[in-house]
């Protein structure tokens, strides 16, 4: 058996992603899913968010355990540090959604992964949220990604992936495209 | 009450397709049209519409095109007369001025309500069309309501725009002609692209659309392509019925401000997408994996009779697409979104909840009701007229099937 005999194997179940396409079939309620997280303020700039439970598949879901994550800004901000900033979660997310689509695309185009690495950047310009200038958003004034992979394919073939990880990104999404948000003081 | 063995919806080329190969099987029929022959190419088309295939791909049962010219691309009023001439050759049984008002089932069979008369079916086809309707995106709603809109079957020149800058919804084969049709009537145009398909209009000196059919592309089949959901709802080729690529880089290169699918509107300002340059490398890698087919097929069976292997440059876009544009420089919106078709008379519990007929390469749920005309029905060649043939021949064979 030479090594391209060996099934691709990138940890990705698609036979599951796929079976869970075809059931949502016409029961498209069992799709709906709500995330959640609680944050706390700490103290200063510090808060906690800890991650638990979500809603999906019809019902209440529980994570293996709760996750917890500190937040804070820098020392240069005159705060402690004692976590990473806000718009670092973003890229943090952005960055670990698309790498999940990366793998799994990879896994349904039986592509084999050696090591994938992304590197995520985004530009900012504090002048928003200091309210010192009405003209820069607060927001990120661009994002940049950059993906170092080593696999079995072209460099077209990882191109692609990388291209149909960001079409099937919901962290892509939701930074590219303007979503709807609520806050209340219950 | 007139009784027949099968009325067929809609006497465009699909319905006359399918009432050509009923004649040759002796089985009798009705062809029930709400306007005339060809009823949405003589009134759903823009003035300088012409079709994106090559005169020699317009083939219909018993019929192919002898014209002086069958590398051009027809107006829509030639292929009126040219629809008119197969219903006369064929003698298809055309009730013209008849529009469907109901299709209910009943013991064996269907009752077919019109505003002329009521017949009585054991089979019917539908072969009413996937375009009857625009298909306009939730946004639609958001826009303000003072402002110029239409959809791309309603828009029939620049002149029925207000003067001032236009928005483009869409940028598949509709929405790219427009915009480039009102940006040459010195209206400015932005145009918001979402996911489209990217397609040159020849390839190693050939139509792209000869590449696919005899290449085989076209002769996929729908229970062989591995997602037949996206294979269906793929967005139309950016092609134009004209020797030239009309493609994004040409338009923003003209002037055409291109910008991201329309996302939102929110304090007066159109938001569009950030996702522009992904869209645009998922259509230049696509076409680099359809022209990679081309050339392994031509490789494969030793043809020889093209120009040399090449490959288009990747879309350039302009540095800083927009992600807003104030409504305020937007006069007037053409939604080039896609369309979708009215069933609003099918009264036979074969819809999905998102109003989609059920069907299995156009043998719906329900015995006896059959569908044609519907992008990649039974194979890709199905989003064409070229494809008429192949599929009437099949579902007509399954009808009399279902007669036996």
């Amino acid at each position: 058996m030479t090594t391209t005999d060996l099934p691709v194997d990138n940890g990705v179940n698609v036979e599951a992603l796929l079976g869970a396409r075809a059931a949502l079939g016409e029961s498209p309620d069992i799709a709906k899913f709500t995330w959640r997280t609680v944050n706390s303020w700490v103290k200063g700039t510090h808060s906690q968010s800890t991650v638990e439970t979500f809603y999906g598949l019809g019902d209440e879901q529980q994570h293996k355990s709760t996750f917890s994550f500190e937040a804070d800004h820098p020392e240069v901000f005159a705060a402690e540090d004692n976590g990473i900033t806000p718009v670092e979660f973003v890229l943090v997310a952005l960055g670990s959604c698309l790498t999940a689509g990366v793998a799994a695309v990879a896994q349904q185009r039986q592509i084999q992964l050696h090591s994938v690495k992304a590197t995520i950047e985004a530009d900012f310009d504090i002048h928003g949220i200091l309210g010192a200038d009405p003209d820069v958003r607060n927001g990120f004034s661009d994002v940049r990604v950059s993906y170092d992979i080593e696999a079995d394919a072209s460099r077209e073939d990882i191109q692609a992936l990388v291209a149909q990880s960001q079409k099937r990104s919901a962290v892509y999404d939701i930074l590219t495209n303007p979503t709807s948000v609520t806050v209340e003081v219950a | 009450m007139p009784r027949t063995t099968t009325v067929v919806i809609g006497a465009g080329h699909c319905g006359l397709a399918i009432s050509r190969c009923l004649a040759e099987r002796s089985i009798d029929h009705v062809v029930l049209e709400r306007g005339e022959v060809a009823n949405s190419w003589r009134t759903q088309r823009w003035d300088s519409f012409r079709l994106l295939t090559p005169n020699w791909m317009t083939r219909l049962p018993g019929f192919s095109y002898a014209g002086d010219d069958p590398g051009g691309y027809q107006t829509a009023p030639e292929l009126v007369r040219l629809i008119g001439e197969y219903a006369k050759t064929t003698g298809a049984p055309v009730r013209a001025n008849t529009t469907v008002e109901s299709v209910s089932p009943q013991e064996n069979g269907f009752l077919v309500r019109t505003d002329q008369d009521v017949w009585e079916a054991r089979t019917v086809v539908i072969a009413s069309g996937a375009h009857n309707l625009p298909r306009l995106p939730p946004v639609a709603e958001a826009l303000p309501d003072g402002l110029f809109a239409l959809s791309a079957l309603d828009y029939r020149a620049p002149g029925q725009l207000p003067d001032g800058g236009v928005l483009v919804v869409g940028a598949s084969s509709s929405g790219i002609q427009i915009a480039h049709e009102v940006h040459r009537s010195g209206r400015p145009v932005t145009l918001a692209v979402g996911e489209h398909v990217r397609m040159p209009r020849t390839y190693r000196g050939r139509d792209i659309l000869w590449w696919m059919d005899a290449s085989g592309v076209f002769d996929e089949r729908y229970d062989e392509v591995p997602d037949l959901v996206r294979a269906r709802n793929l967005p139309s080729m950016q092609l134009t019925g004209s020797a030239a690529t009309l493609d994004l880089a040409t338009l923003s290169r003209l002037g055409v401000r291109l910008a991201g699918k329309l996302a939102g509107v929110r304090d007066g300002r159109a938001q569009f997408s950030g996702s522009l340059p992904n869209v645009c490398a998922l259509a230049d890698l696509k076409l680099g994996r359809l022209l990679d087919t081309f050339d392994a097929w031509a490789a494969d069976t030793g043809f020889t009779d093209c120009g040399p292997v090449a490959r288009f440059p990747a879309t350039t876009l302009p540095e800083k697409p927009p992600l807003t544009v104030d409504l305020g420089e937007i006069r007037s919106v053409v939604w080039a979104t896609g369309f979708r078709p009215d069933l609003s008379w099918l009264d036979v519990p074969v819809l999905d909840r998102k109003g989609r007929i059920t069907h299995d390469g156009g043998v719906t749920t329900w015995p006896g009701l059959y569908l044609i005309g519907m992008p990649f029905l039974r194979r890709r060649r199905s989003s064409l007229i070229d494809g008429a043939a192949a599929d009437a021949r099949d579902l007509t064979a399954h009808l009399a099937g279902h007669l036996a």
